[in-house]
């Protein structure tokens, strides 16, 4: 009762924004399929923020030549909220409509965002094709460890242990590294960030965009709402202080043919205790991409 | 192979070759670019020598790719960039491809996808022929969307079909299904290739050059007749969306019950008001028959000998083959029931018996054989003569 009849402090209540705010990057948004579906704080707003930055300030390719493809979840909603050519493909399938695109007009760029389910589960097929051909796209995981959009089940990214809507006792089995997994088959550029690296991110992806061939961006994001809440994980701002923590910086020297060092640290009750983010992998005398190889493979003698 | 004419695209001349190797010379005569597909028999043919052809007419692409989804999505990607593709498979394949589809009717997306029909379910007969596969050409895919499909009875319809079914898929802006029994694909025998100039090949709307492109929302129709919204397609400058999930004139989801009647009862429509692009059936004697054979690829061979057997005796018999299966022909069915009784032939436990019945709106007859082979002529003119005598 006395807690109630203590005075509010009303300098700590966040004042609405004026009505004139502007996005930094308005231009590049889709106003028409704004509002988002995203719960505040959700680090795929980060995200997108991130890539818009990176077409804007480190990307050398003109955006009328790039495009968007999504799958199905939270994150696969991303390319309705950008103002490109887009498209929101159905399930795990964002990687072979890209490629069809890629295929059909060569001088267009896809980008790939997606969601660690999206890409690694249902999808793994795609991408370890896509990767084995060295399709020029960029691909970018949003890897927020869950299912996000249908409500929280566990992913193939869930750490052992985490409690989620479908892993009541503790996630059983062990998630991949997804890194590891695109560069081992045979993606030419990869690199990790968190949502906290914000500028970092930013770079990476801009250097990806500008990569010829197959380039992965894994980012390490924040599903606060299904994944923090029932590990105990805190907010938004909590679980960005806890990838504050957890990330070491690596570069491609420091791992050499061991891509476990890569490997992901999770420990129950205190979540996320290592998390290597850098630039993995940059191939400089990249095998050609896919659709020139095609290009020259046809190229008939008269 | 026939190797020194492998850069002409239209193979004019009289050939003897099998329905596979038509299917191929009309995708590329419709003017194909790209080619996306997983082998599997009986429609390996298909995959193997489009990949020969293909790239040697100025294709962009032809290969195979991981499987049976990955190709149906490239080819949906391959669309929106403008392209005119194909994909080919056979009865597990197909399955595979059902959510694909689904996705390109809801977008709206032109493709023609081959099922070359082989013994079912699952992995069933795979080099032996069936026609099992007709209702899952218009019911595969989850929830309500019109199907198309066509199916040819010879190696001549394999060539003219598969560029009807381009024709058709551009102009409504749909997927069709070319749906060919094993038998049809795999059966050599003479067709003849046109010159190029007498081939009709329709390409799908664009927006009209003068659009303003800030303004533009692709699935506008108004101003349409034919309800079909102009395509644009990627990196043209429109900045276009596409999605699987209910959508407004702009592209973008909106889960809104009006909306989605809206949207679908428009794709359902645009069948409707362009019902004249269908390929019309063929027809043999039945305007005097007392009864109607109805059968369709292989098994309308096997009952135009039979009919022809039984009008030899003095029967009043005749032949419908449908040749546009999806939509189905309801109003020919409606019109035959009220003047003749119905025997539907299949290589099948018997489907389209179902959409028959319910539009002859009375009980037909089911002449059927399953395991690799149509019911043979006999069969049908026991079944014939039985209706005539009562
Ligand atoms: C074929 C199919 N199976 C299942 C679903 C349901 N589904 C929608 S999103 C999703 C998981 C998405 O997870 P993720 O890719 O990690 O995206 P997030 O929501 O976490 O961003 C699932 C299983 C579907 N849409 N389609
Ligand atoms: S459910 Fe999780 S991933 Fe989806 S918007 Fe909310 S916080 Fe983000
Ligand atoms: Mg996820």
């Amino acid at each position: 009762m006395a807690e109630k009849s203590k005075e509010i402090d009303k300098s700590s209540i966040i004042k609405r924004p004026p009505m004139d705010l502007k996005h930094p990057q308005e231009t590049l948004l889709r106003k028409k399929a704004i509002p988002t579906i995203y719960c505040p704080g959700c680090g795929i707003g980060t995200t997108i923020h991130a890539f818009l930055e990176a077409l804007t300030k480190y990307s050398k390719i003109p955006q009328d030549q790039i495009f968007v493809v999504s799958g199905i979840g939270c994150t696969g909603r991303a390319s309705g909220y950008i103002n490109l050519d887009g498209f929101h493909a159905i399930h795990g399938r964002a990687i072979p409509f890209a490629s069809g695109v890629d295929i059909a007009k060569p001088s267009l760029k896809p980008i790939v965002i997606s969601g660690d389910g999206d890409l690694f589960s249902i999808g793994l097929g795609h991408l370890a094709h896509a990767a084995r051909r060295n399709t020029d796209m960029t691909v970018i995981c949003i890897n927020n460890a869950i299912y996000g959009l249908t409500g929280g089940q566990d992913a193939p990214t869930t750490p052992v242990g985490a409690k989620t809507r479908s892993t009541p006792y503790g996630k059983i089995s062990f998630p991949f590294n997804l890194s590891h997994i695109t560069i081992a088959n045979g993606a030419t550029f990869c690199a990790r960030y968190t949502v906290y690296e914000f500028v970092q991110l930013s770079k990476a992806i801009g250097r990806a965009i500008n990569h010829q061939g197959f380039s992965f961006i894994e980012v390490i994001s924040n599903c606060h709402v299904n994944f923090g809440r029932r590990n105990d994980l805190g907010d938004s701002i909590a679980m960005r202080q806890m990838f504050k923590k957890a990330r070491v910086r690596m570069k491609e020297e420091d791992i050499g043919f061991d891509l476990h060092k890569t490997d992901i640290e999770y420990e129950i009750g205190k979540g996320f205790t290592k998390i290597p983010t850098g630039v993995f992998l940059n191939e400089k005398d990249e095998p050609e991409e896919f659709s020139e190889r095609i290009t020259h493979a046809y190229e008939f003698k008269k | 192979m026939v190797v020194e004419k492998q850069q002409q695209k239209v193979l004019t001349g009289t050939y003897f070759k099998n329905g596979n190797w038509a299917i191929i010379e009309g995708a590329i005569a419709s003017g194909i670019a790209e080619f996306f597909a997983y082998p599997i028999s009986p429609a390996s043919e298909i995959v193997e020598y489009v990949t020969y052809r293909l790239p040697a007419v100025g294709g962009k692409a032809a290969f195979i790719v991981e499987d049976e989804i990955a190709s149906i999505n490239m080819c949906i990607g391959a669309s929106w960039a403008g392209s005119k593709v194909l994909t080919a498979t056979s009865g597990p394949g197909f399955s595979l491809k059902q959510e694909g589809l689904g996705l390109a009717y809801m977008t709206e997306t032109p493709l023609v996808c081959v099922n070359i029909m082989r013994g079912g379910p699952s992995t069933g007969l795979p080099t032996f022929s069936a026609q099992g596969d007709y209702m899952q050409a218009q019911f595969g895919s989850h929830g309500d969307y019109p199907a198309i499909a066509l199916t040819p009875w010879s190696v001549q319809e394999c060539f003219d079909l598969t560029i009807e079914a381009f024709n058709i898929s551009e102009q409504l802006r749909s997927p069709v299904i070319l749906l060919a029994d094993g038998e049809v694909g795999r059966m050599m025998e003479e067709i003849t290739i046109p010159d190029e100039k007498d081939i009709k090949v329709i390409n799908r709307k664009q927006p009209p050059k003068n659009t303003d492109k800030s303004k533009f929302r692709q699935y506008d129709v108004s101003g349409q007749d034919d309800l079909v919204p102009p395509m644009a397609h990627f990196g043209e400058g429109y900045k276009i969306f596409g999605t699987g999930l209910t959508h407004t004139e702009d592209g973008l989801p909106k889960l809104d019950e009006d909306l989605h009647i809206e949207l679908i009862t428009r794709l359902y429509k645009k069948l409707e008001v362009n019902k004249h692009l269908f390929t019309e059936p063929y027809t043999y004697e039945i305007d005097d028959a007392e009864v109607v054979v109805i059968a369709t690829g292989i098994t309308a061979r096997a009952c135009l000998q039979a009919v022809m057997d039984a009008r030899d005796q003095g029967m009043k018999v005749g032949l419908y083959r449908p040749i546009t299966v999806w939509p189905f022909p309801k109003e020919d069915i409606e019109k035959i029931a009220q003047k003749a009784e119905i025997i539907v032939a299949e290589m099948s436990m018997g489907q389209l018996i179902w959409p028959v019945e319910r539009f002859a709106k009375k009980k037909c007859t089911l002449v059927r054989r399953i395991g690799g082979t149509p019911p043979e002529p006999k069969k049908i003119l026991d079944a014939v003569r039985k209706l005539v005598k009562k």
